[in-house]
């Protein structure tokens, strides 16, 4: 297949060796597929923040990495509105590898074959971006938890929020906002899926506000009959008060407690 | 070579001089002396009185016994089975008889029928002869080795490929080191299917563990550092293989490789009193992430030792706010075995 341009390349491994195998077999094919490595990342939070700054093509992405790996990347770049193909190595990863083979999702197996790798890549760029739910899904089962980060798009920019950090999510009309200790971020995202997502962190106060339960500092019975809230709950770090429904009273002073 | 062979349990006539074998006796001859008890007396009322009692005759006799036998193991075990149990029943009945005369020369008597102590003892010791050789036949050696088989410990395929792609890469630009690591990987790979069976010395298990250390290094490069400590320990020790591989695999694969910054595996051995401890120790990484599987490795272990040692070894576990530690306790008698 004839190019116009060579490929930009991004390799994000958390083992040196792996991308300097991967950069050597990119080299090998050079004559059939024009490629060039723009970039190495150590994992996909590194990643991110090159493919920020930098134009890139394609991301060969490892699964099983420190920080963040490579499935919770893929959908933090799906959220772009131009996103970069992502093409998945790995060692051993069962039950990635079936949900992959199952959703037709790219991935390579290592020690990667270059034959392997050039079929990859001469039709990565007409793959479609694998579907969110789904890499949600895969990366949740792979590993065993919730994401480590969510995105925020401000003015075009990908901000990442670490999931370790947000004290409590609140949903309004339209949009659901996290709040860290600094700041507020608007996130595209449904509180249920959240709850479902981060249940071990975070507990339902009220029908629009999610909580972290280390957050939790105490409750204030609501004065009267505030229509709002049953009571109040006040957190470790911010003067906020968040409401409590009458309903997750009882649960919410347990999990402080606990 | 020292193998599984020489495990305490395949003998139907037990090794005495064996703890998990005392306990066993100890505490089989006390829940008979509960039974009868409960037997003999009218109300729960006099039930613990009437134990108490029991044990006052059982206990002496209980101990001496032991302890002759455990003298007397060898020469036991060199007769025929069923005359070598023969003669534990009438050293038992015997001394059961002798105790019972000594008492009431004291005047303790209480003029009962003088065939009942050592009629007694000999039902006693019958019926635990009699657990001990159906578990001896159940721990039988084909058995033993063929559980041992099941069990023997798995190298994650997850290393295996990770490594073989480390190797790729180094063969172009490092020839040499490329070479070094498939030899650390073959002697790895020889290991893991050697006949669990066979003990390998302590020495062997560790040289072997800093390979498999080297291995994780070319991958991870400075994210895994290594901390040997290694006291004054009997480097000779037969321990059965695979102990530690496992244990360091799990440390580097739940404790480093998740975190970006890498962190400290610490290995000490040490040995106190007669005991030789293996701890290995690894930073915990934020929590619920790649929790599981941990106790595949761990729960195999257990089993493993369970059937090289018996009660005389155990395997600990503290799992700390940063730090996780794996223990093995192994029995270490330079003259056992």
């Amino acid at each position: 297949m004839p190019q116009d341009k060579p490929l930009k390349i991004l390799l994000v491994d958390d083992e040196p060796l792996a991308r300097s195998r991967l950069r050597e077999l990119l080299g090998d094919i050079a004559i059939q597929f024009a490629s060039e490595v723009v970039g190495e990342a150590g994992n996909g939070i590194a990643a991110l923040e090159f493919i920020r700054e930098n134009p890139v093509d394609v991301v060969l992405a490892d699964i099983r990495m420190p920080g963040m790996d490579g499935i919770e990347l893929a959908g933090h770049l799906g959220a772009f509105p131009q996103p970069p193909a992502v093409i998945f190595t790995t060692a051993f990863d069962n039950y990635a590898v079936q949900a992959f083979d199952l959703n037709a999702v790219d991935y390579l197996l290592k020690p990667v074959r270059t034959q392997r790798l050039l079929t990859a890549l001469q039709k990565v760029t007409a793959t479609p971006h694998p579907d969110s739910a789904v890499l949600a899904d895969i990366g949740r089962k792979a590993r065993g938890g919730g994401r480590t980060h969510l995105s925020c798009h401000e003015r075009g920019r990908l901000l990442l929020v670490p999931v370790a950090e947000v004290l409590y999510f609140k949903a309004d009309l339209k949009y659901v906002t996290a709040r860290t200790v600094d700041r507020e971020y608007l996130l595209d995202e449904a509180l249920t899926h959240l709850e479902e997502e981060f249940a071990d962190r975070f507990m339902r106060l009220h029908r629009a506000v999610l909580v972290a339960k280390t957050a939790l500092a105490g409750f204030e019975k609501a004065a009267g009959d505030d229509a709002e809230a049953y009571g109040w709950a006040l957190l470790r770090g911010v003067p906020d008060k968040l409401p409590v429904s009458r309903r997750q009273w009882a649960p919410a002073k347990a999990a402080a407690a606990g | 070579m020292t193998s599984i062979r020489h495990f305490p349990a395949t003998h139907p006539l037990p090794d005495w001089r064996n703890f998990g074998v005392m306990l066993r006796v100890l505490l089989g001859v006390n829940v008979l002396a509960l039974a009868v008890a409960f037997l003999l007396s009218p109300g729960p009322a006099e039930w613990l009185a009437r134990y108490v009692e029991t044990a006052a005759l059982v206990e002496p006799l209980l101990l001496l016994a032991l302890g002759l036998l455990a003298g007397l193991r060898n020469p036991l075990r060199a007769l025929p089975l069923r005359l070598g149990q023969a003669c534990v029943i009438a050293l038992v009945a015997g001394l059961a008889y002798g105790q019972h005369l000594f008492w009431q020369s004291l005047g303790f008597g209480d003029g009962a029928n003088p065939l009942r102590p050592p009629v007694i003892a000999a039902a006693a010791s019958i019926v635990l002869l009699g657990y001990f050789e159906l578990r001896a036949r159940a721990f039988s050696p084909a058995q033993t080795e063929a559980r041992l088989a099941a069990l023997n410990a798995r190298i994650r395929p997850h290393f295996l490929f990770n490594s073989l792609n480390a190797v790729l890469s180094l063969i172009r630009a490092r020839p040499q080191q490329a070479e070094a690591a498939l030899e650390s990987l073959s002697d790895l790979f020889r290991a893991a299917m050697r006949d669990p069976a066979e003990l390998i010395s302590l020495a062997d298990e560790i040289a072997l563990g800093k390979q498999y250390l080297e291995l994780e290094k070319l991958r991870l490069g400075e994210r895994l550092a290594v901390d040997w400590q290694i006291g004054a320990v009997f480097m000779g020790l037969p321990i059965p293989p695979l102990m530690l591989q496992p244990l360091l695999e799990n440390a580097v694969y739940h404790g480093i490789e998740p975190a970006s910054e890498g962190g400290i595996v610490r290995i000490v051995i040490e040995q106190r009193g007669e005991e030789l401890i293996i701890a290995i120790a690894n930073p915990t990484v934020a929590a619920g992430q790649h929790a599981s599987g941990n106790q595949i490795a761990v729960a195999n272990i257990r089993e493993r030792l369970a059937l090289y040692y018996d009660l005389e070894a155990r395997l600990e576990i503290e799992a700390g706010e940063d730090n996780y530690e794996v223990r093995i306790i192994l029995p270490c008698r330079k003259t056992s075995r």
